[in-house]
């Protein structure tokens, strides 16, 4: 097994084995999957987003994989704040006997609900809540993702900021036409970290059949399609606001999490390449990372975080 | 990347009733690079997708019972329809040796025909035990026979053979030939007591799992096999039946 101890990496106040994050949505939904997850070489862990109330999600298809990566609209399916508070619980405990964090993902249709489930979740001590306002699958429900301007994005992040005194992250959509504006907004707010990006909106149509194939018409983009918008949010977000990002978007090689760091980002999240791989995709992009750096000549990953920003 | 995850369109050939509430659809081609043990998702645009084990592939056939609205609209169609198929997916079954058991629960007998047809074509001696609540509810007996399998049959109010579990059907099947193989796909109660049967007989098994399958892929986490399960069989935590299995081969013992 390769030697990725170079790969060690401070988050906020959290010291993390190596930058690869399990990204939100993916494998997030019992304490055994994402304690998989982090005996695979996870570095911190995203549980599935959790909202004030169970939801089963959509109906198939949700879910496929096509030539440039992976197209989903599960549909935030979760068990509601008060079900989840004993599964983060418990994933916490696991966690922490690997060293590895947990980072609870939440959502909400409302402002009050955002508040509300924060101070739920905050009962299960996660080590960071990472605020979801940018899943592309709920709009006819929720309407507009509060990513969508300045202005809601705060709101919601002053929300969550007076429900808990856990580190919070903002996760923005790559679905705007100024990202970095919506990081600062959210950074003034109180926000401790951004996360970028989710998916983006898309939508695949089956010419034989004449119609989109997923249930719900659009679904989210993710894989190798998004990187290069990923990279290009995560360039821009750093060069406007000082607090750490989580690039995440397409990463789905050691030289590919090099390139999100370059552009800025502390974290990498790792999503779509569990559908190649499994969860083993962590062992594998952790290696991958490692040699690269070995043979670039960087002996920490501190030294390339924004190279290609300069 | 391939193209492997988006649907490709099949046609219906012909349709085989198997009984009162399921049909076999036989379709137009082969599915590329498929074996048994492995599932498709079946799409009907406008209606919705579900997961199928494959029941053959000589061509494509999908045993389908009628119990929701995807699995009542397939069983509806007409010669000549179309249908979405994405896959194959998961981990199927493997061979091992040349003696097998096969044991089908309910409409578990579906895959082990595609892998029975397999064994056949080998000139593997096959066995299969195919258990049912009663004699209305079993599946392809006929075609196992066809095949020359040897077909023993539990039904749970004795309508037909044994009057049980399929379990019963399998104890007497071992006892006549010990086998190189077990191969099970059907209820989860079944297939841990088949694991229990044979753990202390050196012999792996072969259990096919059902569960709620969204994704299909690997990612949704839908799928995930309780822990208690997991530790039942001595599978990782985490077994995922989409991507991990849906066949989990028992680590109880090795062929000699």
């Amino acid at each position: 097994m390769t030697d990725t101890k170079n790969l060690a990496i401070n988050f906020l106040h959290l010291a993390l084995k190596n930058p690869l994050v399990l990204a939100s949505g993916i494998l997030g939904t019992s304490p055994s999957l994402m304690e998989r997850v982090a005996l695979a070489g996870a570095g911190a862990i995203t549980s599935k987003s959790c909202g004030p109330e169970a939801r089963a999600g959509h109906d198939n298809p949700v879910a496929l994989a096509w030539q440039g990566g992976v197209i989903n609209a599960i549909g935030l399916t979760n068990p509601g704040a008060d079900e989840e508070v004993p599964l983060l619980a418990e994933t916490k405990g696991r966690l922490s006997v690997l060293g590895v964090p947990l980072f609870a993902s939440i959502f909400a249709p409302t402002l009050e609900q955002f508040g509300e489930v924060a101070r739920i979740i905050s009962k299960a001590q996660p080590d960071l809540i990472e605020v979801n306002i940018s899943c592309p699958n709920v709009a006819s429900e929720f309407g507009t993702p509060f990513s969508a301007s300045e202005k809601s994005a705060a709101e919601v992040t002053r929300a969550v900021r007076r429900a808990t005194s856990l580190p919070i992250s903002i996760k923005l959509s790559p679905n705007v036409p100024n990202i970095a504006a919506i990081a600062r907004a959210v950074v003034d707010e109180g926000a401790d970290a951004i996360t970028a990006v989710n998916t983006m909106p898309a939508m695949l149509i089956d010419a034989y059949a004449g119609m989109p194939i997923l249930k719900n018409r659009t679904g989210g983009l993710s894989g190798p399609a998004l990187k290069p918008i990923a990279l290009r949010c995560v360039a821009e977000i750093a060069q406007q606001v000082a607090v750490p990002i989580v690039g995440t978007g397409g990463v789905m090689s050691g030289v590919d999490a090099a390139e999100m760091i370059m552009a800025g980002a502390t974290l990498v999240g790792v999503g779509s390449a569990v559908w190649q791989d499994g969860p083993q995709a962590f062992t594998r992009i952790n290696a991958e990372l490692s040699q690269f750096m070995q043979i670039a000549g960087y002996q920490k990953v501190e030294e390339i975080r924004g190279n290609a920003l300069r | 990347m391939s193209n492997k995850g988006l649907f490709t369109s099949f046609k219906v050939t012909k349709s085989r009733v198997e009984n009162a509430h399921t049909k076999t659809l036989i379709f137009n081609a082969p599915l590329k690079d498929a074996y048994p043990g492995q599932f498709v998702m079946a799409w009907l645009p406008g209606i919705g997708e579900k997961p199928f084990s494959i029941s053959g592939n000589d061509p494509l056939s999908l045993t389908i019972c009628d119990i929701g609205p995807v699995s009542h609209a397939l069983c509806q169609l007409a010669e000549g329809a179309p249908v979405g198929v994405r896959g194959p997916f998961g981990q199927g079954f493997t061979l091992l040796g040349k003696n097998h058991i096969l044991v089908g629960g309910g409409y578990g007998a579906a895959p082990l025909f595609y892998l029975a047809q397999q064994a056949r074509q080998l000139s593997h001696k096959v066995q299969v035990c195919l258990g049912a609540k009663t004699k209305a509810d079993l599946l392809m007996v006929q075609q196992f026979k066809d095949l020359s399998c040897q077909v023993s049959i539990a039904t749970e109010d004795g309508s037909l053979g044994e009057t049980g579990f399929v379990t019963k059907a399998l104890e007497m099947a071992t006892e006549a030939q010990y086998p190189t193989g077990v191969y099970a796909c059907g209820p989860t109660g079944m297939l841990l007591a088949i694991n229990q049967f044979y753990q202390n007989q050196q012999l792996s098994t072969q259990l096919s799992f059902e569960a709620l399958i969204r994704c299909g892929i690997g990612l949704c986490g839908s799928c995930e096999l309780t822990e208690a399960i997991c530790t039942e069989i001595n599978a990782p935590k985490g077994w995922l039946v989409c991507k991990d299995g849906p066949v989990f081969q028992t680590q109880t013992g090795s062929i000699a």
